[in-house]
């Protein structure tokens, strides 16, 4: 059993004009030690998936249905007061915004201690020093003077780091990191991204990584899951996914990279835009913008507009698409069967 | 992507907005917004409402003075309200007073907000010197009260020009008067939200357009910033109102024979004692509803248009 | 068109200063220092002293990472902002000191594409108003019926439905608002286009769309650009040349063919080992000291030298001026001019 199970995942948004299915029916697993990134264009559900990890989904979103296995414990149905002992202590996370999490009126040092105690019983002393010990972790110059500095003082990278230093006080066993670097210039998000995946190598810490940087995941992930409206449509191990993606919208989206093309040329763009979740297409909710599809001889076109695709493995990968399925000549399995 | 013709899309924008959902979910809102309409009409229509003109001396018989109202023993039922110490049917005062308080609250607000609404927008956007300067002069306007600057205004036009004159001219004086005073808070407000509007790439595309200033302020920029206006023109409303109600309490405002409620709560606090207590306490009763409901509509609005800006 | 015409640049940049004040006004800037009063003033630094040329024709690409000033460049050029120091030519003809009155003509020639497409629309107006204020503006001679073939003719070159006319922005998705106001520029007929981060507020699918149509647009219309941009992979793909800013100044500038084959600045180095590559060899990337410095406060010398691995005495103290390589690219580095580097 995995560290991090979950299992047919569904998160709605209650709102006036109706339910809004801002998940449907996510699985993934994470083993102790593994860094999953999770991909996906603004709209596709990526940071729900990660606010719902740790049950901070907030009204009017709602978990309809699905599990979360984390460590052999259920956490959906669990109160706030006993999922405080997991959320931020063995599962933290890192926003894209530093000031976010990081209270402005306190100094670093406090809001480390404060972070310590509330899970801890020891003395703000020892608590002290752990939390030095974590900013020498983080490679922060001169550790000991940001302690009593305010967030303010620090520049966005410096900023970054402390969170990261926040995220690993209490020894968690998965990080869970939404755009971590989006805010920071290309430099800094280098470093960062480094230092993230040494420490995460070193400590054995799981990563779960949202972002919409392709470059990124192949750079720091092992394995990694493609989102659209809401769905996982493909998912497998990094490497096998960057050489060769199997779902048309995970080539669509590699294609239309500038550095995927000869200078100058025509980029190969995705028609069209991501769907709003309140107006999902029927079908595969890629099957308006799908090549295979809106050419003339798209033979697919029925089942791609009509029947929402099954998983299928290919290889390491699972694939949701009606078009891979019958390209490999298997037979549909249903999606319960390949979810270890 | 169906076309729409825009009246038609206007109509639908609106069925499907925010603020008409959030209206149909408000019960304080809806009570509100009637009462305030009931009122309006009411004051309004009072020539064809009201059982008598209380501004005509012929219908006023002093020997019907001081009736109470119909639920107390000794009414009389032509005056439903009972009647005043001059024999005035109270509820044609109060009908006609609050037509004179809606004038004067509206239209001091009118002049507030097209002066404040001006300043606001050129102080913003021009920024610099005029900036400093007109923000300057509504500070300094703001450090003399309301009812300050128009008791010295009005005690000085009543001893200039005599009662008679200030009587005649009473309803644009005080419109002048509490218009003039409260355009600051108007153009405070314009201007906080000129200067975060300035910083949107609309208006730099408009300057790169090669539009004059004036059209970017007026064409661009203030359409932008009616929601807060509205916010606080409600407020304001009712603000104006209990300025003026003020004023006429302290014998500055509406004389006695054009009453407004104000003038009625003043001339019958002096009966109070003697147990004509109605002619206070009624015309009270009704400016008290009328404000609240106007605070209570200006309540709901600025939750709905701009929850995170206003609530604190 | 006479060919010292079109031998000239279209833009020309010199020496170009912009600070802002960080202290407020008159009242604000007076401070006690040492029982004194004293009158005190800090200035952003946004640029420093840029020089540029660009060429009809040609889509130069400024990149830098956020405070460089590339922003504040564009800003500049299109008016939006006075020059501290420098000028500004369009076509030989100093356009930095004009009045709003005197720039019009030069507004339908150069136009302006931003970055965030959700503010750059009005959200009052409908996509018909918006698309018809620049030209009634620029050529108020137009009747109706002109007008508005003209912002039919927009409307289908950038590719938007025209019954989208009647309805505003915030009906639109990010891509749909952009291609908008890609076509608002577009409506005057510029020749000359200043697009500041066209693409970096959209997701991927749609950063691809938004290029090709400025490549379209660059094209069929002849169009020249000044592309400020921090993401590489897109000035590769867009770029026909290349300005690498820092803190103000530009520290190399170059074909961008010869710039991504052999970048020679040091900061130009660091900032393309730093671009996540898909490739499973993980290149080491170059790491560099510290971060950037505040533009309050400049460093003496080449602003790069506190997180230059190749920093001498010299760097310390002088400021490095753009000296042309044997390849044509101009950088500025004591390193290299000196032979210490490549």
């Amino acid at each position: 059993m995995s560290l991090l199970d979950v299992t047919h995942l569904d998160v709605r948004f209650a709102l006036r004009k109706g339910d809004v299915k801002a998940l449907r029916d996510v699985s993934f697993s994470l083993d102790r030690g593994e860094r999953l990134g999770i991909v996906g264009e603004s709209g596709a559900g990526k940071s729900v998936a990660a606010f719902t990890l740790l049950n901070l989904i907030a009204k009017p979103g709602y978990i309809a249905g699905g599990s979360i296995c984390f460590d052999g414990q259920e956490l959906i149905g669990r109160s706030d007061r006993s999922l405080r002992h997991i959320r931020g202590h063995r599962i933290s996370m890192i926003f894209q915004d530093p000031m976010m999490t990081l209270n402005p009126v306190l100094s670093i040092g406090e809001q480390m201690v404060e972070c310590l105690k509330a899970h801890r019983r020891i003395s703000t002393h020892e608590a002290r020093a752990i939390s030095l010990h974590k900013l020498v972790q983080v490679q922060i110059p001169s550790p000991e003077a940001r302690l009593d500095q305010y967030p303010h003082e620090l520049s966005g990278g410096m900023r970054q780091r402390v969170i990261i230093a926040i995220a690993l006080l209490l020894d968690p066993d998965i990080i869970i990191a939404d755009e971590p670097t989006t805010a920071l210039d290309v430099t800094i998000q280098a470093e960062i991204m480094a230092l993230l995946l040494s420490l995460c190598e070193k400590h054995n810490v799981g990563l779960i990584l949202i972002t919409h940087d392709l470059g990124v995941v192949s750079q720091v992930t092992q394995r990694m899951l493609v989102m659209y409206a809401g769905r996982v449509i493909e998912d497998g191990p990094t490497r096998e996914i960057i050489n060769d993606p199997q779902h048309p919208y995970t080539q669509g989206l590699m294609n239309a990279l500038p550095q995927m093309a000869t200078p100058g040329s025509h980029l190969n763009q995705i028609p069209g835009s991501m769907p709003s979740l309140d107006n999902l297409p029927s079908g595969c909710a890629f099957h308006p913008r799908c090549h295979f599809v809106t050419r003339p001889d798209g033979q697919h076109r029925q089942a791609c507009k009509e029947q929402v695709p099954d998983f299928v493995t290919s290889g390491n990968c699972r694939v949701a698409c009606h078009m891979v399925a019958d390209m490999l000549g298997y037979e549909r399995i249903p999606a319960e069967e390949i979810t270890q | 992507m169906n076309s729409m013709s825009p009246s038609l899309s206007r109509w639908s924008r609106f069925r499907d907005s925010y603020l008409l959902y959030s209206f149909k979910r408000d019960l304080i809102a809806q009570l509100s917004l009637v009462i305030f309409i009931l009122l309006l009409a009411a004051a309004v229509l009072a020539p064809w409402l009201a059982p008598t003109n209380p501004y005509d001396l012929a219908q006023i018989d002093l020997l019907a003075s001081e009736l109470p109202p119909f639920w107390i023993e000794g009414s009389d039922d032509a005056y439903l309200l009972g009647t005043d110490a001059q024999g005035r049917d109270l509820l044609s005062t109060i009908l006609y007073g609050a037509r004179v308080s809606l004038i004067i609250g509206f239209g001091a607000v009118a002049l507030q907000a097209t002066l404040g609404v001006c300043f606001g927008l050129l102080a913003g956007y021009l920024g610099g010197r005029i900036d400093a300067f007109l923000m300057r002069l509504a500070d300094i306007q703001l450090s003399f009260s309301t009812l300050m600057v128009a008791i010295v205004v009005g005690a000085l036009v009543k001893a200039i020009f005599g009662g008679d004159t200030f009587g005649a001219y009473a309803v644009p004086l005080l419109v002048l008067i509490i218009g003039l005073a409260e355009w600051p808070q108007y153009a405070r407000t314009v201007r906080a939200s000129v200067l975060a509007e300035k910083s949107k790439e609309y208006v730099d595309a408009a300057r790169v357009m090669g539009l004059p200033s004036r059209r970017i302020m007026f064409r661009h920029i203030l359409p932008n910033t009616l929601s807060p206006i509205f916010v606080i023109s409600t407020v304001q409303v009712a603000n104006a109102i209990i300025s003026e109600a003020a004023l006429s309490f302290l014998g500055l405002g509406m004389p006695e024979t054009q009453p407004s409620l104000g003038s009625l709560i003043k001339s019958g606090f002096d009966y109070l004692q003697s147990g004509s207590w109605w002619i206070t306490l009624i015309p009270g009763a009704a400016l008290v509803v009328l404000v609240l409901v106007i605070n209570l509509l200006g309540d709901w609005l600025r939750d709905v248009l701009n929850p995170r800006l206003y609530k604190g | 068109m006479s060919v010292a015409d079109a031998a000239s640049p279209l833009l020309e940049i010199r020496g170009l200063e912009k600070h802002f004040s960080l202290s407020g006004d008159f009242l604000e800037q007076l401070q006690f220092q040492g029982g004194r009063l004293v009158r005190r003033q800090e200035y952003v630094h946004a640029i420093n002293g840029v020089d540029l040329e660009i060429q009809r024709g040609e889509a130069l690409c400024v990149v830098g990472e956020s405070g460089c000033g590339k922003s504040t460049v564009a800003r500049t050029v299109m008016g939006l902002l006075r020059p501290s120091a420098g000028e500004i030519r369009y076509q030989g003809q100093r356009i930095d000191d004009l009045s709003t009155q005197a720039l019009l003509p030069y507004r339908r020639r150069m136009q302006m594409i931003f970055q965030n497409p959700y503010a750059s629309l009005n959200p009052r107006m409908t996509i018909q108003q918006t698309l018809e204020e620049p030209i009634r503006l620029h050529h108020p001679d137009w009747n109706r019926q002109a007008v508005e073939e003209k912002v039919q003719e927009v409307m289908t070159s950038v590719g938007i439905a025209s019954d989208w006319g009647t309805r505003y922005g915030h009906e639109f998705s990010g891509g749909q608002r952009q291609r908008i106001a890609i076509a608002r520029a577009l409506a005057v007929d510029p020749e000359f286009i200043v697009a500041d981060e066209p693409i970096s507020a959209l997701d991927v699918s749609i950063q691809a769309q938004v290029l090709n149509l400025l490549m379209e647009a660059r094209h069929e219309r002849q169009l020249t650009y000044l592309f400020i941009t921090h993401d590489l992979a897109v000035v590769e793909h867009f770029g026909t040349r290349v300005a690498v800013m820092y803190l103000g100044r530009v520290c190399e500038i170059a074909d961008t063919a010869t710039l991504f084959s052999r970048p020679r600045h040091p900061y130009t180095q660091a900032l393309m080992s730093a671009i996540p590559r898909l490739e499973d060899d993980r290149p080491q990337h170059i790491r560099l000291e510290g971060e950037v410095p505040t533009p309050v406060h400049l460093p003496a010398g080449c602003v790069f030298h506190g997180r230059c691995a190749h920093a001498d005495e010299r760097c310390r103290r002088e400021i490095p001026s753009l000296i042309a390589t044997d390849d044509g690219s101009r950088v500025a580095c004591h390193a290299v001019e000196e032979g210490r580097l490549d």
